[in-house]
């Protein structure tokens, strides 16, 4: 028997010849359009994709990408950042938390800054690391910041659930898991909203099914198509939305269909159901106040709560991006990157004005990083760059 | 078990005990032996001076340890200005309480790396210090080396001209890689090894071919990424790679796939990247194959016009992407 490598799960979706014959008949098809298809990403790992392998190079005119609002880490308010800066300020406190969650400023600080001045504060690769860390510190209060979408909620209700048969009393979460569909809806609703069409999430819809989408597509009367990660994947979910739009169809399509079904990973998400519920609202970093949007602790789990039970170190006062910012228009397709007055000026990934230029899965960020070949031809950029 | 202790740095009797059953044991030589506050050195012509610290956690890895980074990574500094290491001096700041055991083995390990040359430990200190002033053992390394060819010759960042090729010594990643899995709270195994490696004997064997080596840098710290970057804007060249010729092991991608890193962001040590004008590109690949730990060795870009001062990535599909000087810490991907 033959044993599944791991480049097996990537090498033929990244395969040259694929990837141009994509492109061609997507070339063809689009020839037919009779209005430009400006598809939103919703999902910040797609944006990565199409900048990292210049997909968007690839494509006709008549196809522009909108990025979405999927990276949990741009979305996250100042004030939630500062929330975790003021745990991790508290003495005797481990504070944990994910990948670029470390970098990006709050109102005053950030967390690396925060563990630079002697704070615990750590990076973790599986949120099950919480409990062990737990285990072996317990005379400290040990705090999961637990940040994410769809994707990672499960991981953090696994961790709850572990906490609790654990019976560990020096674990804490404090909870800013968001969802997709009330985002995408606020994006959609908005009347300056340029949106036609969007790629599905891959990773979100495994865990909840293609069905979350349904009721977009009928309403906003789009075609959608949940896609895979890879440079192949994106390409073929492209061809089967110009396909839609030529047909006419407003459907919601599976591309990822090697990881994603109608209804989702159910087991995981009877184990979010356990332990979280919908939050009254979540404040967006870049969209606002959005309703039920994202996920806290039941009144059940209250004393595993970091929001409740360190309530008098935390405030819940708003604090906005700086006012040139137009990241909130980026996100619904009325502005690019470049159209941004301080993008790769007074806003840059190591000192981000707003939520777009933060994480590596923002559009602004993207664009930064990979898209100067491309821009430099339309106007040029002056860029700090670092001196080694 | 035996361990370092504070009395063991205090320049006493059990310091020196330490320094001649240790280091004068595994670095001997005459001009280490004569145990004078400076060693005195003749040296002739043009020299390389260069120094490093190393710090690595673990200190053991698999390829390697410590001790091989501190000597390989300062014979390599002298290597890429095309200097034949002589002089190395050494010192070693303990934590208290490090076991012998793994000094000693830091040790053994430098002196077989200082086998690969003609190079000395001419000079050293020990500093131990109390637990949590260190992390378990730094180790500085400085080194001299002899530049035989003329100064104007000499490999340099400044040197990289239209019409260059580009050319990396292996496939890239592996010490990055393997002190990444390596960290306590990855828990991954792979027979991957760090590529560790004095790489002198390779740079000599160029040298002596009579190519014309516009420049050598070693892609430590920063990566593939920063070593490009450095030269395309210390040029102000443009440096175009093509992606699918730049060689990555099956262990190094999949763990950028499993983590969301690039390999082009990994530290090497050993492994280093050149560039001569394209006549020359056969020859030296002929070279790099008369060698083990350089089999991989492969033509990978060119020096252009296209875009002055940017390192320009050509997918195998025909799009183009800036490749970025690496910024902050590497974080693993969320999601």
């Amino acid at each position: 028997m033959s044993t599944l490598q791991l480049q097996d799960l990537y090498q033929g979706f990244r395969e040259p010849k694929t990837i141009q014959a994509l492109a061609q008949k997507i070339h063809q098809a689009a020839h037919a359009l009779n209005s430009p298809l400006r598809i939103m990403e919703v999902c910040g790992g797609h944006t990565h994709t199409i900048m990292k392998y210049g997909l968007n190079q690839l494509l006709p005119e008549k196809i522009d990408f909108i990025h979405g609002p999927g990276c949990p880490v741009c979305i996250m308010p100042k004030e939630r950042i500062d929330h975790a800066i003021a745990l991790a300020q508290m003495p005797n406190t481990i504070l944990l938390t994910l990948g670029d969650m470390i970098r990006v400023p709050g109102s005053k600080t950030s967390l690396a800054k925060q563990r630079a001045l002697g704070s615990d504060i750590r990076a973790l690769y599986s949120p099950l690391d919480a409990l062990k860390i737990a285990q072996e510190n317990p005379d400290k209060q040990v705090i999961f910041f637990a940040i994410g979408f769809e994707t990672t909620t499960p991981m953090t209700a696994a961790v709850i659930q572990q906490a609790l048969a654990l019976k560990l009393s020096n674990l804490f979460f404090h909870i800013n898991h968001v969802l997709v569909p009330p985002a995408v809806e606020a994006i959609l609703s908005d009347s300056a909203c340029q949106v036609n069409a969007l790629i599905g999430p891959s990773h979100v819809s495994v865990i909840s099914g293609a069905q979350i989408y349904q009721s977009l597509a009928v309403r906003y009367q789009m075609p959608i198509v949940v896609s895979g990660f890879e440079p192949v994947d994106v390409m073929q979910s492209i061809l089967m939305i110009v396909e839609q739009a030529l047909q006419e169809r407003h459907e919601v399509e599976i591309q990822y269909s090697r990881a994603v079904t109608e209804q989702g990973n159910q087991k995981a998400q009877e184990m979010i159901d356990a332990y979280l519920e919908p939050r009254s609202h979540f404040r967006w970093r870049g969209l606002g106040d959005i309703p039920l949007s994202a996920l806290q602790l039941k009144d059940a789990y209250k004393s595993l709560n970091a929001e409740s039970v360190f309530k008098a170190f935390l405030s819940d006062e708003p604090i906005d991006d700086h006012k040139l910012c137009i990241c909130g228009d980026i996100l619904k397709g009325v502005a690019k990157p470049q159209d941004c007055k301080v993008f790769g000026r007074g806003c840059d990934p190591s000192r981000p004005l707003g939520s777009c230029m933060v994480s590596s899965e923002g559009a602004c960020n993207a664009y930064y990083r990979y898209a100067e070949v491309a821009l430099r031809s339309v106007k040029p950029i002056e860029k700090k760059r670092a001196t080694a | 078990m035996k361990v370092i202790e504070l009395s063991q740095g205090g320049g006493g009797a059990e310091s020196q005990q330490l320094v001649q059953q240790l280091f004068y044991r595994y670095f001997k030589n005459d001009i280490l032996l004569k145990s004078e506050d400076a060693a005195v050195l003749s040296l002739q012509g043009q020299s390389a001076f260069t120094t490093d610290s190393y710090t690595v956690s673990p200190l053991c890895f698999q390829g390697g340890n410590i001790g091989n980074l501190a000597v390989a990574g300062t014979l390599n500094d002298l290597a890429m200005m095309g200097a034949a290491p002589l002089y190395l001096s050494c010192a070693f700041m303990i934590e208290e309480g490090l076991p012998f055991e793994t000094l000693k083995k830091v040790v053994k390990s430098m002196a077989e790396e200082l086998q690969k040359t003609n190079a000395k430990i001419v000079c050293g200190d020990t500093k131990v210090v109390p637990q949590g002033a260190v992390d378990k053992l730094f180790i500085n390394t400085s080194g001299i080396g002899h530049i035989k060819s003329a100064s104007e010759s000499v490999p340099s960042a400044h040197r990289l001209q239209k019409g260059d090729a580009i050319l990396v010594s292996g496939d890239i990643g592996r010490h990055g890689a393997v002190v990444m899995s390596a960290r306590e709270n990855m828990n991954l195994q792979s027979d991957l090894k760090s590529d560790c490696e004095v790489v002198w004997p390779v740079v000599e064997t160029l040298i002596n071919k009579g190519l014309s080596i516009h420049a050598l840098r070693d892609a430590t710290r920063g990566g593939l990424a920063a070593v490009l970057n450095e030269w395309a804007q210390t040029s102000q060249v443009c440096i175009e790679v093509e992606e699918d010729k730049i060689p990555i092991s099956d262990p190094v991608q999949g763990l950028c796939e499993l983590l969301g890193f690039e390999a082009y962001d990994f530290a090497n040590e050993g492994t280093f990247v050149m560039s001569l004008p394209c006549s020359q590109v056969e020859a030296a690949l002929a070279v790099f194959q008369q060698f083990e730990f350089t089999q991989q060795a492969a033509m990978i870009g060119k020096v252009t016009e296209f875009q002055p001062g940017l390192v320009v990535l050509q997918t195998p599909w025909g799009s183009q992407r800036v490749l970025e000087l690496p910024k902050g810490e590497l974080l693993p991907r969320i999601c």
